[in-house]
């Protein structure tokens, strides 16, 4: 049976992890490939390195390490941030990512989706969708890491891309991100139902039972975390044995 | 021990390349005829689209190399799925070494309801397991897939998958093997399978 995913979500600057990270069992946490190594070894299912300063300081691709990521991990990983052209994905997948994640350069030119999933294919295609539910109870999309408001809303946006050739959604709630108060259930079970890709929810994970709900109640296909993996709130081999125990089908 | 990856215009050739490397096995990526047909073992990876795929191997004459190969083969992905008779992706008539046809992933309404997407990604378990290929590994072993293609269960099915219904997930006919899943990211599962083609499998 297919099994739902648990993917730790590692932040990037300049080479190194951005979040603090506590763990006393690797030698240098700050270098995104032993931590991403470790996650590996614990379970994880996949693996997001984001670039978050890219973005804003147009800085282009962090071939070198995803060079190095892809010599030494043996799981699949996405590489997002700063990614705007055909050119820019073509040498981040050259040097080992299995897929790549758009966001702001997407919405702003959606042809770009169309184009990077003729040359490369859905399947390497992750599109990724900042958003936060206004006071309407609508959901909207966000650009620049959150900063930028688009006045689009999810749904809307998320169809678009998909018909373009987006192989899957990561969909980060910015209401939830940073509280720990459990996923945005609704918003991720409308785009699951509604659309034929997997859904990956991310943003306010902070339980174990925050995970079951979003794979039961959310209907999402992964779910995606940061810090919680980071500071070893929840270890992955505890979350995964505790998914088993909801009947909830996972990898172990 | 000389092991070549087959080079042409589908993705994730030096992944393969890079999994080898982390379980200290050499590989060489390469086109050329003379380097493939004098290796010990020949990978035939790939993720793509089967008529493109067809249509370059046809236009540089690997079709007919790679059918002809007497040494180990393993097709990985598209990689087996152009090992097949034919394929419904594109309507495209492919190598011919295994029987198997390759069909589109057509779940049925009540199948989509409860879930089920194409392609299919992430990780699911392999079972029936045969060959020495899969030495070692224990029955329901998870490995990671991403295809919205499948081919049926035939004489050649040496491994089975459960997914919209069961299918090959791995294929072998003589000294041809394929598996529809990524050794190359499937973590120790998957490490124990490219070890087991480049060690234990001798013809």
């Amino acid at each position: 049976m297919l099994t739902k995913r648990i993917i730790p979500c590692l932040d990037i600057r300049d080479g190194r992890t951005v979040k603090g990270v506590n763990f006393e069992n690797i030698r240098d946490a700050g270098d995104p490939v032993e931590l991403g190594a470790l996650y590996a070894r614990e379970g994880a299912d996949e693996l997001v390195f984001l670039d978050i300063t890219a973005t804003i300081e147009k800085r282009k691709t962090l071939r070198e390490l995803v060079n190095r990521i892809a010599h030494h991990i043996n799981i699949p990983f996405t590489v997002g941030g700063g990614i705007s052209s055909v050119e820019d994905v073509s040498v981040l997948l050259q040097n080992g990512a299995d897929k790549i994640s758009v966001n702001t350069s997407a919405y702003k030119r959606p042809l770009l989706v169309k184009e990077l999933a003729r040359e490369f294919g859905s399947q390497c295609v992750v599109l990724a969708i900042d958003t936060r539910q206004e006071a309407d109870g609508e959901w909207y999309v966000y650009l620049n890491g959150g900063r930028t408001p688009t006045g689009r809303k999810t749904t809307e946006w998320a169809k678009e891309a998909v018909d373009l050739g987006a192989g899957e959604i990561l969909l980060t709630s910015m209401n939830h991100d940073g509280t720990k108060s459990g996923f945005a259930l609704d918003i991720t079970k409308k785009l699951s139902v509604s659309l034929p890709v997997p859904i990956i929810a991310s943003g306010g994970g902070g339980t174990m039972e925050h995970f079951s709900a979003v794979f039961q109640d959310g209907h999402a296909d992964a779910a995606l975390a940061a810090s919680i993996f980071h500071f070893k709130e929840i270890a992955i081999p505890e979350l995964k044995g505790y998914l088993q125990k909801q009947k909830i089908p996972v990898r172990i | 021990m000389s092991i070549v990856i087959v080079k042409y215009n589908a993705g994730n050739i030096q992944s393969v390349l890079y999994a080898l490397d982390r379980i200290g096995i050499q590989a060489v990526v390469t086109d050329d005829h003379e380097q493939i047909l004098s290796a010990d073992k020949v990978i035939f990876p790939g993720v793509g689209e089967a008529s493109t795929a067809m249509k370059y191997l046809e236009e540089r004459n690997l079709d007919k190399l790679i059918r002809d190969l007497r040494q180990p083969v393993l097709g990985i992905c598209l990689g087996m799925q152009l090992m097949c008779r034919y394929s419904e992706e594109n309507d495209t008539a492919c190598l011919g070494i295994f029987e198997e046809e390759v069909k589109k992933f057509t779940p049925s309404e009540s199948q989509v309801a409860g879930g089920i997407k194409v392609p299919q990604i992430g990780w699911n378990t392999i079972y029936d397991l045969r060959t020495d290929l899969f030495k070692g590994l224990g029955d329901q072993s998870y490995c990671y897939f991403v295809h919205g293609y499948y081919a049926a269960l035939g004489e050649h099915t040496i491994a089975t998958t459960d997914y919209v219904q069961p299918y090959s997930s791995g294929l072998h006919r003589g000294n041809f093997y394929g598996v529809q899943f990524h050794p190359e990211k499937s973590a120790a599962a998957g490490e124990r399978i490219l070890t087991n083609f480049c060690q234990v499998i001798d013809k």
